[in-house]
C-alpha cells in the first residue's frame, strides 16, 4: 500500500509550482515595496502633497502605511518561505523536515501499536472462559462491543427482530469459545429457502406443527397432518425433533425463542412468513474490520454474557 | 503604474482579479488534473452498475451528503474507526464527489459489508429500531417507490462522456436491471460497495 499517494510530479509540473509559489511572494514583497510611501513633508504654505482624488474639495492624504502593518506583512513573507524550507510546498522538495501526511499517519500506528499490542497479546493467551471473568479484560471488550457490534445486536445485546440475543442460552451457531470466535472472525451466512411451492395448505399444516413443538397454542388435526411435511422437508437441518442444527445454523425450534418475530406478530404469523419467504440472516465477518486480538476479547464479552443473571 | 487606469477601466480590473485570484488555484489544483494518482483507478476499481447508479442518486436526492461525509483521512482515530484513509484512484469514477464536510452521522467511504442487508434495511426503515438513540431520519418512502429506469442509460452514456467505462452491453440493459425495483434495494446495493475495493484496509 506504499503508492496509493501516487509517483512524484513530473519535471514540468514541479517547476510549475515552485515558479508560481515563489513568483506569487516575490510578488508580493515588490507589490508591498513599490507602493511604500514615506511622509510627505509640508511645503512652506503648509501644503501636502496628495493622491488627488478629491471629493466635495476634500482631498485624500497619501501617507504610508503604519509601521506595524508594513512589518506584518514582511512577516508573512518571512513565514512562507521559512514553511517551504521545512515543509513539502515546492513542487517534488520534500522540506527539511522530510514531513508528508502519509509518515504522520504511520507514525501515529505505530505509536499506538507499541502502546497497545502487548496488553492484546497479553489478553490472546487467557483462554475465553477465563478472559470472561477478568473484569479489567471485560471493560475494554465492551468498548469494543459497542463500537462495533451494538448497532445490531443492541447495546444490552439482546438483539432486535432479525439480529440474535446474545444474553439468552439459544445459539444459532453454538455457544461454545471456538464456536463464537469462528462467527465473529468469518462471519456467518443463514439460509431459510422459502417453502412457497409446498402450497398454502401444507404451509399451515407446518406451522401448527412447528407452534406445536414449542408448545405454542395450535390446531392439533392440522399439526399432525404436518408433521409428516415437517420430517420431509425440514427435519434435514432442523433435525427431526426440531431442536435444529449449530453446524448450519439451523434454529431451535423446541425453545420458543423467535428470531423473527416483529413487535405485535404472533408467532403463527412470523412463522408463516418465514415459510413463504425463506429468510436470509447475515453476520458480516470482523476480523478484517478489527482484527483478530479484539476478536478475541469481544468473544469473551459474548461469552461473559451468560454470567449475568 | 497609476491607480487611476486601473480603477476606471472595469474590464481590466476584473481581469487583473482574475490574475490575481487565479495563482493558488495554478499551482494546487491545475497540476492534479495531469497526475497519474489522481487519474488511473485503482486495481479493480469498476463503474458503478445500473442498481448501484441509481441507489446512488437516491443518495444524492435524499440529501445524505449532507450529514455523512465519505473521505476517511489520514489519522490514526479515523482509520481505526473507519478504515483505510481514501485514496484518489478510488475515486476518478466518481462525478461529482460525494466527500460532504459535515458528519452528524458517521463516515460512509467504507462501510460497504459492515452490516448486513437486512440491517440497512431495518435501519432506514425507523432508525431508532436497531439503534435507540439515533437521530437519523426515517426514509419510509424508499420501500413504496419502484424505479422504472428510465433515465438510467442516460445517465450512463453521461457519466460515459466523463470517462467511465461503460460498455455498450451495460447501457443497453440497464433498464431492465433496475426496472421495479425498490428504491430502497438501490440505495443499499449503493452502500453495500462503497470503499470495498482497496483490499485489506480494514
Amino acid at each position: 500500500m506504499n503508492n496509493l499517494w501516487g509517483d512524484s510530479l513530473s519535471s514540468f509540473w514541479s517547476a510549475w509550482i515552485i515558479v508560481i509559489t515563489l513568483g506569487t511572494i516575490a510578488l508580493s514583497v515588490w507589490i508591498l515595496l513599490a507602493n511604500r510611501r514615506t511622509d510627505k513633508i509640508p511645503d512652506a504654505d503648509g501644503n501636502v502633497e496628495t493622491t488627488g482624488h478629491a471629493a466635495d474639495g476634500i482631498e485624500e492624504y497619501d501617507n504610508p502605511l503604519p509601521q506595524w502593518w508594513f512589518k506584518l506583512f514582511i512577516l508573512t513573507v518571512v513565514f512562507a518561505l521559512g514553511y517551504l524550507v521545512l515543509y513539502p510546498g515546492l513542487g517534488n522538495y520534500a522540506g527539511v523536515l522530510g514531513w508528508s501526511q502519509e509518515s504522520q499517519w504511520e507514525k501515529e500506528v505505530a505509536d499506538a501499536e507499541e502502546r497497545f499490542t502487548p496488553i492484546f497479546a497479553q489478553y490472546q493467551e487467557v483462554p475465553i472462559p477465563d478472559l470472561a471473568r477478568d473484569a479489567d479484560a471485560m471493560q475494554v471488550a465492551e468498548r469494543i462491543y459497542l463500537n462495533n457490534c451494538a448497532v445490531c445486536h443492541g447495546s444490552n445485546a439482546q438483539g432486535g427482530y432479525g439480529f440474535p440475543n446474545l444474553t439468552d442460552d439459544d445459539w444459532l451457531y453454538g455457544g461454545e469459545p471456538e464456536n463464537i470466535l469462528t462467527t465473529l472472525n468469518n462471519g456467518r451466512n443463514g439460509l431459510m429457502p422459502s417453502w412457497q411451492q409446498l402450497g398454502e395448505n401444507n404451509i399451515e399444516n407446518l406451522t401448527q406443527y412447528v407452534l406445536s413443538l414449542s408448545g405454542e397454542e395450535h390446531d392439533a388435526e392440522r399439526a399432525a397432518s404436518g408433521e409428516s411435511t415437517f420430517l420431509a422437508a425440514c427435519a434435514a437441518c432442523h433435525a427431526p425433533s426440531g431442536t435444529g442444527n449449530i453446524a448450519l445454523g439451523a434454529p431451535n425450534l423446541t425453545d420458543d425463542v423467535w428470531l423473527y418475530l416483529a413487535p405485535g406478530q404472533s408467532v403463527g404469523d412470523s412463522i408463516r412468513q418465514t415459510l413463504r419467504n425463506g429468510r436470509n440472516g447475515h453476520m458480516p465477518a470482523q476480523a478484517a474490520y478489527i482484527g483478530e486480538e479484539r476478536v478475541h476479547l469481544v468473544a469473551a464479552y459474548v461469552y461473559s454474557l451468560r454470567f449475568n443473571d | 503604474m497609476k491607480h487611476e487606469i486601473v480603477e476606471k477601466n472595469v474590464g481590466l480590473l476584473a481581469v487583473l482579479i482574475l490574475v490575481a485570484i487565479s495563482f493558488a488555484g495554478l499551482a494546487e489544483v491545475v497540476p492534479l488534473f495531469f497526475q497519474k494518482q489522481t487519474n488511473e483507478p485503482v486495481e479493480g476499481l469498476r463503474p458503478l452498475t445500473a442498481l448501484e447508479l441509481e441507489g446512488r442518486d437516491i443518495y444524492r436526492r435524499e440529501g445524505c451528503v449532507g450529514c455523512h461525509s465519505q473521505m476517511v483521512r489520514p489519522f490514526r482515530a479515523e482509520t481505526e474507526r473507519y478504515g483505510h484513509y481514501n485514496v484518489a484512484g478510488e475515486q476518478v469514477y466518481e462525478h461529482n464527489f460525494l466527500w460532504g464536510s459535515k458528519r452528524t452521522g458517521p463516515d460512509l467511504a467504507r462501510v460497504g459489508g459492515r452490516y448486513s442487508d437486512d440491517w440497512h434495511r431495518a435501519h432506514m426503515y425507523n432508525p431508532r429500531d436497531v439503534v435507540p438513540e439515533s437521530i437519523m431520519p426515517a426514509y419510509p418512502w424508499l420501500f413504496e417507490r419502484t424505479l422504472d429506469g428510465e433515465a438510467t442509460p442516460r445517465k450512463m452514456r453521461t457519466l460515459r462522456q466523463l470517462g467511465v467505462p461503460y460498455t455498450d452491453d451495460d447501457i443497453a440493459t440497464a433498464t431492465a436491471e433496475v426496472r421495479g425495483q425498490q428504491e430502497i434495494t438501490a440505495l443499499v446495493a449503493y452502500l453495500q460497495q462503497l470503499g470495498t475495493v482497496l483490499e485489506g484496509t480494514r
